[in-house]
């Protein structure tokens, strides 16, 4: 930033420590004199061109389509798959969630073995690779268990959305027992002062108190998982990624694979940003209260 | 598979059989796979602590542009996933990277394992760079201005002073991440790398023992995290300036 | 052996407390009549805030005895629940919860411990907001209220319990000295009509005026008690003097 103070007229018979200071400022460093918004924009689409123009010069040539028309064409499949995605992630947090926050209150739990296993079993989950977790999910639950007397079947999708849900635990266990310890203990005192039991402190008390803390850490915790969810494609779940791979072979043209490649992480990326922008503004929110 | 019930499916017999410990080709390969594990691991962390250290330094620059450039870098890969990133850098950049080979044939620049550190690094160096940059941020603007003061030239005030600080301050989210990048090597199965979980599943899939290989892979990686962890521990508490801080 | 009003309502025999190796009530003996009004002062580490927890089974004891109206505290079957209906505890940093009113602060132990039914507690409630002159703040969440008004509403809600014995663990130590004088006055309020009141407080003057009697204790162990007048004017033990020379 350039600033400079217009000297003033000469002021006399005064000393001159009473003169106001003269600043020249810093100079604009010359990233900036060669680049400013306009070059930069200009850069951009420069590069953006270099990629993406040969595939979209593709003219002629036996009614070959051009890139666009393939994406657009491509889109409502796609787009079904995101969604699929989608819906493993909402079903995997909904799991892990319940789930995590029953482990978390085990954590904190006044019976020293209980606090014990649960950690235990907290930390295992949490140090195992996620896709580790898949596997064992997909191979190890048959794809149909008898439950009373009936049969309930197990498709593919929903041993993955078991599988992403165990990490989700093991994190949402951490965030409630952090929370849960955050809490001060004055909260806990006159609780059992007005006769409270353990349970009915944890209920009406605590844990809506632990909400607001947790919340940031939870909707990134979404964000994670989301980003998580092609993995399922590894494991033979048909989501975007497997449609993608398998729309790449059947058009089976190499001047695709960088811009359906794109389109994906745009897809993704346009989902998870406002997530990601929301967490931290909601973080910023919080932090100033606690 | 037949319709099992669930107490048969819940036997834990399983438990103790390691079959990597006892049969001597599987050991072989599981020693190469873990190694090759943890060779991603190590040069991942340490190009994406590089990363992280240029980003979170250019950040601070006083050029506008830059600090777009890598806002922008660290939002795309924080915001896409990692699976797709590796996809993205293999199939779709790999494919066209290609040079012609000495039988005439087009061979790839750059190898699957080479994609998969580049791509790991890339993806937790973004990370990297917003844990520095908020470790830096946290350094008190007076504890930069006394070095101003004594003469600190900006470079050298954030090699000697900035950096040091922030290194401490920021361990435990860094530490975090970088578990997080030990978990994340498993992704380089995709493109056939041949890491733990590759040479695991190749097991399994000869010797149809998958339930012993799940185990003897899960506590593998926990123990290759475990080991992490400690080392991290153990330089926080090296590192701790008594008074400062918690 | 049922208790009756002429035994006295708490009574400590010999009450030892460690924490860890530190023992901070080393042998504590006093009895505390119905309807009257007990100050507890001394230095700071001398274990008067102990003393009350551990009245209230906030803190278990190592050895002796703590009887409140026959049932005894140190029983390790202690039915807590009924120990607390009777004994209601105001803390120094109010401990209100957050997340409810004023109202609903004062309504959640009678309605969700003793099963009251809701509208019936509700009335008391208002009327107990009112006798602490919080009238009109039924609906604020503590974060809206001054330390003052907080620490009214955390005796309304201990007084909602109904019980016989009310313990106030230096409850004006965090206020400013304007919202101390309110506070008191309620307390004044409570004691004037017949309350038990055990009090740790800092406040001289206070104690001069309300209590019936006003124990001093250091490093753990009752040091002197009395009746305001010879406590203040004729204190026996010169580590009473040296305390009160300091203070006063």
């Amino acid at each position: 930033m350039q600033f400079s103070v217009k000297q003033p007229a000469p002021v006399k018979g005064h000393l001159p420590v009473l003169l106001p200071m003269r600043s020249t400022g810093e100079a604009m460093p010359l990233t900036d004199k060669v680049f400013n918004l306009w070059t930069a924009a200009l850069l951009f689409l420069a590069c953006a061109a270099a990629l993406v123009t040969p595939a979209l010069a593709q003219q002629d040539g036996e009614g070959q389509r051009t890139i666009l028309d393939i994406l657009i064409e491509w889109t409502p499949t796609i787009g079904s798959g995101f969604a699929f995605n989608v819906l493993i992630s909402v079903c995997s947090m909904a799991v892990g969630t319940v789930l995590g926050v029953g482990l978390g209150i085990l954590q904190v739990s006044p019976l020293r073995i209980v606090r014990q296993i649960s950690w235990v079993i907290t930390q295992f989950f949490r140090n195992s690779p996620w896709l580790v977790l898949l596997f064992y999910c997909i191979l190890l639950i048959p794809f149909q268990i008898e439950l009373f007397g009936t049969e309930v079947p197990f498709p593919g999708w929903i041993k993955a959305v078991l599988g992403l849900s165990l990490p989700v635990m093991a994190y949402m266990s951490e965030y409630v027992r952090g929370a849960i310890m955050s809490i001060p203990v004055g909260q806990w005192e006159s609780a059992e002062s007005l006769g409270f039991n353990r349970a009915q402190t944890m209920r009406e008390i605590i844990l809506p108190q632990t909400v607001k803390r947790i919340l940031p850490s939870w909707m990134n915790l979404y964000a994670v998982l989301t980003m998580a969810t092609p993995l399922v494609s590894i494991v033979g779940v048909n989501d975007v990624m497997a449609l993608t791979r398998a729309a790449l072979s059947a058009e089976g043209r190499v001047d695709l694979l960088i811009p359906m490649y794109l389109y994906i992480l745009c897809w993704f990326f346009i989902y998870c940003y406002p997530i990601s922008a929301l967490t931290r503004r909601l973080e910023r929110k919080f932090s100033v209260q606690l | 598979m037949d319709s099992t019930s669930l107490i048969e499916w819940l036997r834990p017999d399983w438990f103790f059989d390691l079959a990597v410990v006892s049969d001597e080709y599987n050991r072989g390969r599981y020693l190469a796979g873990l190694w090759m594990t943890i060779q991603l691991s190590v040069i991942s962390i340490v190009l994406s602590l590089i990363v992280g250290a240029v980003g979170a330094a250019a950040q601070g620059a006083q050029s506008r542009t830059l600090r777009a450039l890598v806002g922008f870098f660290v939002a795309f890969f924080r915001n896409t996933p990692p699976l797709v990133q590796l996809y993205f850098f293999y199939f779709a950049i790999g494919t066209v990277l290609q040079i012609t080979g000495d039988n005439g044939r087009p061979v790839p620049l750059v190898s699957n394992f080479g994609w998969a550190i580049i791509s790991l690094s890339l993806f937790a160096g973004a990370l990297n760079v917003e844990i520095f940059r908020a470790g830096i941020e946290a350094v008190p603007k007076s504890t930069v201005e006394a070095a101003e003061a004594l003469g600190y030239k900006r470079l050298q005030i954030y090699k000697d002073i900035v950096l040091p600080l922030a290194v401490r301050i920021s361990l435990p989210a860094l530490g975090t991440n970088l578990v997080n990048l030990v978990k994340t090597t498993t992704l380089a199965y995709a493109i056939a790398v041949p890491e733990l979980l590759y040479v695991a599943a190749q097991i399994w899939s000869e010797d149809l023992n998958v339930q012993e290989m799940m185990n003897v892979l899960l506590l593998s990686y926990v123990a290759i995290v475990g080991v992490l962890v400690w080392v991290l521990h153990h330089w926080e508490k090296k590192l701790r300036i008594p008074g400062y801080g918690r | 052996m049922a208790w009756t009003s002429d035994q006295p309502i708490i009574s400590l025999k010999d009450v030892h407390k460690s924490f860890g190796n530190t023992e901070v009530l080393r042998g504590i003996t006093m009895e505390v009549q119905k309807g009257e009004v007990v100050c507890i002062i001394g230095p700071s580490g001398s274990g008067k805030s102990t003393l009350i927890r551990c009245i209230n089974a906030l803190n278990d004891i190592q050895s002796g005895s703590i009887t409140v109206e026959g049932q005894e505290v140190s029983d390790p079957k202690l039915d807590k629940l009924e120990l607390r209906k009777k004994v209601g505890m105001v803390f120094q940093q109010y401990n209100l919860f957050p997340h409810k009113t004023a109202l609903q602060n004062v309504m959640m132990a009678p309605v969700k411990v003793l099963k009251q039914d809701r509208k019936d507690v509700e009335e008391r409630a208002r009327a107990l907001l009112r006798k602490v002159r919080l009238e009109g703040k039924e609906d604020s969440y503590p974060g809206e209220l001054s330390g003052g008004q907080q620490q009214r509403v955390a005796i309304a809600r201990s007084l909602a319990m109904n019980p016989d014995v009310m313990l106030f663990d230096e409850v004006t130590a965090a206020l400013d000295p304007e919202t101390v004088k309110e506070v008191l006055q309620t307390i004044k309020t409570l004691a004037s009509e017949g309350m038990t009141c055990i009090l740790v407080t800092h406040e001289m003057g206070f104690a001069r005026e309300i209590a019936d009697c006003i124990y001093f204790t250091d490093r753990g162990v009752i040091v002197e008690s009395g009746p305001p007048a010879t406590f203040f004017d004729e204190a026996k033990d010169p580590r009473t003097r040296e305390f009160l020379s300091q203070i006063l």
